[in-house]
């Protein structure tokens, strides 16, 4: 049975890190400061290492531009993208907590439907210290919610659930939608809260959206991956997609959880809907068969690490994805080096928890 | 996406009545019924007289309506309790079915206004459901929505809604043991969401509020899973449980979605958990044993419509379920028998 927490959620400000990529400036920080000043944050600064990126009084940070992670990483820097945000996940090897929460530089905090503003960050930790349930699906939403709990008919060997490896958020104002929708949709606004948590079952892939994203380092962190996007590359926009759908077919493998929903930031900037389409363009079509690749993915086994799911997986984009463009011939050893750099910058960690028995008595 | 709009006529509301005054039932829901047929089926078991207000357009179904049908050896094994609603489902002539149990009234959104559970049924089941890939904003389909960037474009359009499932405010679906724990336990969490529930995924469906289409799934809706204890209160079954493992295998073999959300009904309290909880045990115990068999259960390629699915699965239930207890073979029987009486009472051609 669920249980009503009547605690505080914990802080975690000694175990969870804010990585925000950024190519501009950090003003965004002075309307979290209420609910970020007392984590450190890991800024990713893209484009030119020139630049000099204020951050505001009062933060306690680390950044990285393009000189230190050349520095750091040598020639595996050649996995970190260069002039798109998906550089950021050199933010989450770099890490050295149990848990990040990502953001981009456009996203605020939003006002729930009585107009208090929102703790996204909180509310990504209750839902990243609480179970998912992707066995089997619970019609009023995350069981482990105050106010919420498992219906009936709702298997009592299931209700223990498994570990939440991933927190995924929404955004209220501009959607995170794709640029043939943009173009069509330009002034389509999402104004509708939704007061749902929910686990996204297992075998089912889904959109994961990097903009207002939290995870267990520990759990699912080299798995985290967001690909080779921007300068020089194909494709744009593509990276937290690619990363997510890796994610799903590792955590539906080792038994964690994915969820979805709450917390809402509000996203204030839409990007040039032309711009996107050049970037978006190959992915449009890519993804046609990029997503029943993922669907079919199969993991042996004696894949018991998320490094050992990763590289197995990147063998089968380098054997399946190859013939659909030479591109995924050059990920899949990005995907390596990735693993590789990760490895490297982490070593004490060693293989990532290594789940043999996920999951309670029924073997899914 | 443009609303598709359904003529009234294509919609029959049924109701199992299992208390034999439905005055103020009837009369809350007037305002959102009156345009529609209604089908009621009173509980065979009840004594009582139905009491049912004017000003409907309704067709009331009791036992010896039942009897004349199935035989009345089978009307009690079949349609007692809060399966004489499936009565009305066999009875029905039309392509949406909506249905609500009698201890249900109109709840209100989040603004404040009164819900029209109809409406928003007919419009999750006449707008397409996309169980293939999940959309994190929901139901795309809904005004103010759409499919996200990495959606894949040639899953846009979607396969037909063959089931909608609604929600419940204050009295939430819970089963005994759980509202037994928490007795103060209400549900005041209006989530302003449809979703689909993805292909082979498993779900509870509860049977006290929803919508399916007739034509799509009609077989395969059926009073196959009788407690040995059931009584007159949703804790002490699990009869659509059963039915909606099945429904869910059928629609995801047959390639039609199932969505869960809104709308919601306001759902009085009946009866005693804690009283219950005696008879729940055994439905409890029965879903641990179903759990495993439904992952892993799949339709051939012969099985196309709905009737040759829920065969197909009689078949398996019996095979793989009835060793383990007899409430299953019980349960592979009843499924097999429906499938012959929805030929013979629940076809188009046949006289009701």
């Amino acid at each position: 049975m669920a249980v009503a927490s009547v605690s505080p959620t914990p802080l975690l400000k000694d175990e969870l890190d804010i990585v925000i990529p950024t190519i501009r400036n950090l003003d965004f920080l002075e309307m979290w400061r209420p609910f970020f000043q007392q984590y450190h944050l890991i800024i990713v600064q893209d484009g030119d290492p020139s630049k000099v990126i204020k951050v505001p009084e009062g933060f306690d940070y680390e950044l990285y531009n393009r000189n230190d992670i050349n520095r750091i990483l040598g020639p595996k820097a050649s996995c970190i993208s260069f002039k798109d945000s998906a550089c950021r996940c050199f933010g989450y090897m770099v890490s050295k907590k149990k848990y990040i929460y990502t953001i981009d530089d456009d996203c605020f905090v939003a006002k729930n439907p009585s107009g208090e503003e929102i703790n996204a960050l909180e509310q990504h930790i209750k839902n990243l210290l609480s179970p998912s349930t992707p066995f089997f699906y619970n019609t009023l939403y995350d069981p482990y919610r105050e106010g919420a709990d498992f219906v009936r008919g709702y298997p009592f060997s299931l209700r223990e659930g498994v570990p939440t490896a991933v927190s995924h958020g929404l955004w209220l104002n501009i959607p995170d939608y794709d640029a043939p929708t943009q173009l069509v949709k330009p002034r389509e606004r999402n104004t509708r809260y939704v007061d749902a948590v929910m686990t996204i079952p297992k075998g089912t892939l889904f959109p994961m959206c990097g903009m207002n994203l939290a995870f267990n380092r520990e759990l699912i962190g080299p798995a985290m991956y967001f690909g080779l996007m921007g300068d020089g590359q194909p494709i744009g926009r593509y990276d937290d997609m690619w990363a997510g759908w890796c994610i799903k077919v590792i955590c539906d493998h080792l038994g964690l959880g994915v969820k979805t929903g709450l917390p809402y930031i509000w996203h204030s900037k839409a990007s040039n809907p032309f711009v996107n389409l050049k970037k978006e363009y190959k992915g449009i079509y890519w993804q046609e068969e990029l997503i029943p690749f993922f669907q079919s993915a199969t993991l042996p086994k004696d894949c018991t690490t998320v490094q050992k799911c990763y590289i197995e997986l990147s063998k089968q984009v380098k054997a399946k994805l190859g013939k659909v463009d030479d591109y995924f011939l050059k990920l899949a050893d990005a995907m390596v080096t990735w693993i590789e750099a990760w490895d490297e910058l982490n070593p004490s960690e060693g293989d990532s928890a290594e789940l043999a028995n996920g999951v309670g008595k029924l073997t899914i | 996406m443009a609303q598709v709009s359904i003529p009234d006529s294509e919609v029959d509301i049924v109701i199992g009545a299992v208390q034999s005054d439905l005055a103020s039932f009837m009369e809350e829901w007037r305002p959102i019924f009156s345009r529609y047929h209604l089908i009621i089926v009173k509980d065979p078991d009840l004594k009582d007289e139905l009491k049912v207000p004017g000003g409907f357009n309704v067709n009331v179904y009791t036992k010896s309506d039942i009897d004349r049908v199935v035989g009345s050896s089978s009307t009690t094994v079949l349609f007692s309790g809060y399966s004489c609603r499936y009565f009305g489902y066999l009875m029905s002539r039309k392509k949406y079915i909506i249905s609500v149990d009698d201890d249900c009234f109109p709840a209100r959104d989040n603004k404040g206004d009164i819900i029209d559970i109809v409406a928003q049924h007919v419009s999750n089941l006449t707008t397409p459901a996309t169980p293939f890939f999940f959309n994190t904003l929901y139901d795309p389909y809904r005004k103010g929505a759409d499919f996200v960037r990495g959606y894949p474009f040639s899953l846009r359009h979607g396969v037909s809604c063959a089931l909608s499932c609604g929600l419940w405010l204050n009295l939430a679906d819970y089963d005994a043991p759980t509202q037994a724990l928490k007795p103060g336990h209400r549900n005041s969490r209006y989530v302003d969401a449809v979703l689909t529930v993805p292909a082979r995924t498993m779900m509870p469906v509860s049977g006290i509020n929803i919508g399916f289409d007739r034509e799509l799934v009609g077989p395969a809706l059926f009073p196959a899973m009788r407690l040995a204890a059931e009584g007159k209160f949703r804790w002490e079954t699990v009869e659509d449980i059963w039915c909606g493992m099945c429904v869910k295998v059928v629609c995801d073999h047959m390639g039609t979605g199932v969505k869960s959300g809104l709308p919601y009904v306001w759902r009085e309290e009946r009866g005693d958990a804690v009283e219950s909880l005696k008879k729940e045990w055994e439905g409890v115990k029965l879903m641990e044993e179903v759990v495993p068999f439904f992952q892993s259960l799949r339709l051939s390629k012969a099985a196309v419509s709905a009737e040759e699915c829920v065969v197909e699965m009689a078949v398996a239930v019996e095979e793989r379920l009835g060793p383990v207890d007899p409430v299953f073979a019980r349960a592979a029987d009843a499924m097999v028998n429906w499938i012959k009486l929805w030929k013979v009472a629940g076809t188009r051609s046949a006289v009701a």
